[in-house]
């Protein structure tokens, strides 16, 4: 391709991108609450995301004193196990993750990077939030409704997420999680369309497309893929809902229950699978993306290296996305599908393995003969790459069918989904967390109780799912509240339940820890100044910190160079920032 | 599943398009320098509102897509049997056609700044997509009347499902039109803030229009026989 020559630079006129209609602030209500500004929506998103999480952090803890010490705690009932599970999974799958990384992050950083001044629609955005906050008062409602939320387990597979014998399917429980799923999509619909438009469209004047930091690629990428996977689920659910309230057959067979003939006859569960799937796995990777994406800027940052493989880390991340909407069956290879059709997707599975390969290597290339520093957010983007490799190791078992199958009912699945899907993308949003809490609230997060809450969730983390591969290799299933004294629950697998569910309620806490640590660094942490980690792209280089409304000053910047100038040669520091235009001169200064 | 796999197929295709004009082979860490060598690679000259309407109508064709392929597979059962299409179906889509092309009229009359005509052709556009979604309404009275139920076999149930959706796309169409109307009949709305608020309405009812009609070929049957004589001629 073209290397520039210094002489091509011509003059560079002032960044001439029109001061967008911004929604002024007037009152404390549209400063604080009904705040149109990205960045307090961003707050808004991960607060309540955060909230929702610790609600099923304990759901968790619930079902683990259940598994770890059957028989013990009369409250838990195998009605009341199902129901934890159920909101456990759906509440972190969907309203943790996938709201905290784009709803979240995506608001937070996608202006500040690009370099524009708000997202551009920023009514729908506001929107957004407020639905989403909706959709979890909703989901809220249902652990008070009668009968309580629905026990169909987070997949709600039809028949039995609408039957009699599963908890809520004929209360309300089940309409609530269906009503809630469909807020949530229509909310997130708002809110994709401004990460998308605002990436597209309202980048400042030199940030191309090949210059974005690998944050925004991950997120956007996220976001396209989610605005198309979404629907699929709404789909799911809007017919669901006729089943279980209009009594039509979408999903429903005929069914026998309690010597009774039901109105439903000849639907499939497996056309709901399949919905659910086709939404299911692409969600995966709207997870994954954006942590992808953050820890590459992580790694950078904090070993003062360009990343290794720009190019390519975009093309694996794009890659990712397209090839992530053809693999939704292999997590149905045990509803009995056409062993051919079992293979094809066992296929596409596998390559999807090639560009996430390609991911890993370049972040170790990145490390290789870098400049290191320990700091929290490098300890948890390590932590990631570790726990990725993991449990994408188990994946390859799993997404061959013959191997699937005998796995696919035990715990072995859980501890593979959670290394993969929980630990990993947590990791990084705690780094994530360390590493922009110091723009976010100008002040530092306290570094001892950080080194805590990092050792003991990492090790925690790893003495909770280790063990649980090898109770699922032992052959004990999931989605059993009790198993009594069957012969595969031997003493070894009962004594691996108990020290599980132990390190589960010692990681559990060090979550607390960090919550106390977010709230005590408000005032009391160390003051940050503009730029502490010394980075390079545009959201540390505002005038104010934290970044008042608008973002920038009264100019937006002008990029003039990639967003991983770290350690240059020659060069005054060891990093370059995206704005600064080094030996060109002043913008104008070659008029 | 085919229906939303070939829709993804032309969504990547044009995301794919794209994405090969913005210099993905280039070497970002070899070119620092002002963004004036590097034509074509900034945010494009295309209205904000337009854009983020283009990725909605995207998400839209999915959403439809989707029910299409979940009304192909659920098809196959062996409880199907379609339902004949009631002949006031046809005069609906005239009726939806009618309202499209108002909208263009509209259109072009903004270009041309007629705002008088533009008023006239939003509220012909808009009475039109009233008068569809009231015809909608009496169909399925008349199916109902007539015994297809909601519960009485699943190719019924599609059918209330589908057109209601696709009416209720056409109702939160109409919210913007209502808006773009109100814009219309302001003094102080200038001319190229119109012209583009009559455009964002007028791609939406041709593209709700698209759907329509691409969802009277599948529901009427046509897309089956289409698909059986492609087979015949294949094998």
């Amino acid at each position: 391709m073209v290397d520039v020559t210094h002489g091509a630079i011509g003059s560079v006129p002032p960044a001439e991108v029109p001061e967008m209609d911004l929604y002024h602030p007037h009152s404390w209500w549209t400063k604080y609450v009904f705040s149109q500004d990205a960045k307090v929506i961003a707050i808004q998103y991960s607060g309540t995301a955060i909230a929702i999480g610790m609600v099923a952090l304990v759901l968790s803890w619930l079902m683990r004193l259940q598994l770890g010490f059957p028989g013990t705690f009369d409250f838990i009932t195998p009605e009341a196990y199902y129901q934890f599970i159920t909101m456990h999974g759906m509440i972190m799958v969907v309203y943790l993750l996938t709201a905290l990384f784009l709803g979240g992050f995506g608001n937070y950083l996608i202006p500040l990077m690009v370099g524009a001044r708000d997202m551009v629609f920023p009514y729908a955005n506001m929107l957004s939030y407020w639905i989403y906050l909706l959709a979890v008062l909703v989901l809220v409602a249902s652990f008070f409704a009668p009968g309580g939320p629905t026990g169909a387990g987070w997949t709600l597979y039809p028949p039995q997420a609408i039957m009699t014998g599963t908890p809520g399917g004929q209360q309300s429980g089940i309409i609530l999680m269906l009503v809630s799923l469909i807020l949530f999509v229509i909310g997130f619909t708002m809110g994709g369309l401004n990460y998308v438009v605002t990436v597209l469209q309202a980048r400042t004047r030199g940030m191309t497309l090949m210059r974005l930091p690998l944050t925004v690629w991950g997120i956007f990428t996220a976001t396209v893929m989610a605005l198309l996977a979404f629907p699929a689920l709404l789909v799911a659910c809007v017919m669901m809902l006729f089943d279980r309230l209009l009594g039509t057959s979408f999903f429903m067979p005929a069914v026998v229950e309690m010597g009774e003939q039901l109105r439903t006859n000849g639907g499939s569960p497996i056309l709901f699978q399949h919905l659910f799937w086709f939404f299911g796995h692409p969600e995966v990777y709207i997870v994954a993306l954006p942590a992808f994406g953050i820890v590459s800027d992580l790694i950078a940052t904090h070993a003062r290296k360009n990343i290794f493989g720009y190019r390519m880390m975009v093309w694996a991340i794009v890659g990712i996305g397209a090839l992530s909407f053809i693999v939704w069956a292999h997590h149905m290879y045990v509803s009995g599908m056409d062993p051919y059709f079992g293979f094809f997707f066992a296929t596409t599975t596998l390559i999807i393995a090639v560009p996430t390969a390609i991911k890993v290597y370049n972040w170790i290339l990145t490390l290789w003969r870098g400049d290191i520093h320990l700091t929290i957010p490098m300890l948890f983007a390590l932590a990631f790459i570790v726990t990725f490799v993991n449990g994408g190791l188990t994946g390859l078992f799993l997404g061959n069918v013959v191997v699937d199958v005998p796995l696919s009912d035990t715990m072995f699945v859980v501890a593979h989904f959670h290394m993969v899907m929980g630990v990993a993308p947590i990791t990084v949003i705690f780094g994530a967390i360390y590493h922009w809490y110091p723009k976010i609230t100008g002040r530092m997060l306290n570094e001892a109780l950080g080194q805590f809450h990092f050792w003991v969730t990492f090790l925690g983390a790893y003495l909770i799912f280790f063990p649980m591969h090898y109770v699922g290799l032992m052959g004990v299933p999931r989605r059993y509240s009790e198993l009594g004294d069957m012969a595969l629950m031997t003493d070894s697998a009962h004594d691996l339940n108990a020290f599980i569910s132990i390190m589960a309620f010692i990681v559990g806490f060090a979550q607390l820890v960090f919550l106390f640590n977010l709230v005590w660094s408000i005032r009391h942490g160390k003051e940050a100044g503009p730029n502490p980690w010394r980075a390079t792209t545009l959201e540390w280089q505002t005038e104010h910190t934290p970044p008042r409304h608008g973002n920038f000053g009264k100019e937006l910047p002008i990029v003039y160079r990639w967003a991983y100038d770290y350690s240059v040669p020659g060069a005054k520091e060891d990093y370059i920032a995206q704005n600064d235009p080094g030996e060109y001169g002043a913008p104008g200064a070659h008029a | 599943m085919t229906v939303i796999v070939v829709a993804l197929m032309v969504v990547f295709g044009i995301a794919g398009w794209w994405l090969s004009q913005q210099r993905l082979m280039s070497k970002p860490w070899l070119e620092s320098g002002s963004v004036a060598a590097y034509p074509g690679t900034e945010s494009g000259p295309m209205p904000m509102a337009k854009v983020g309407l283009g990725i909605l109508l995207a998400v839209v064709g999915c959403l439809f897509a989707l029910f299409t392929s979940a009304y192909s597979m659920r098809m196959e059962y062996a409880d199907w049997s379609s339902m004949p299409v009631p002949p006031l179906l046809w005069v609906n889509t005239g009726i939806l056609m009618l309202s499209s092309v108002a909208l263009q009229c509209a259109l072009v009359a903004a270009r041309n700044g007629h705002r008088d005509l533009v008023r006239l052709a939003l509220a012909t556009g808009g009475l039109t997509a009233i008068a569809f979604l009231a015809g909608q309404l009496v169909v399925w009275r008349e199916l109902e009347a007539t015994g297809y139920f909601l519960t009485a076999n699943p190719a019924n149930s599609f059918f209330y499902l589908i057109t209601g959706m696709h009416g209720l796309h056409i109702v939160g169409g109409l919210v913007g039109l209502g808006r773009t109307t109100a814009r219309a009949w302001d003094r102080a709305t200038p001319r190229d803030r119109l012209t583009l608020s009559v455009e964002l309405s007028a791609m939406y009812w041709h593209f709700l229009l698209i759907v329509w009609l691409a969802l009277v070929v599948v529901l009427a049957g046509w897309a089956e026989s289409f698909i059986g004589i492609c087979r015949q001629l294949l094998t």
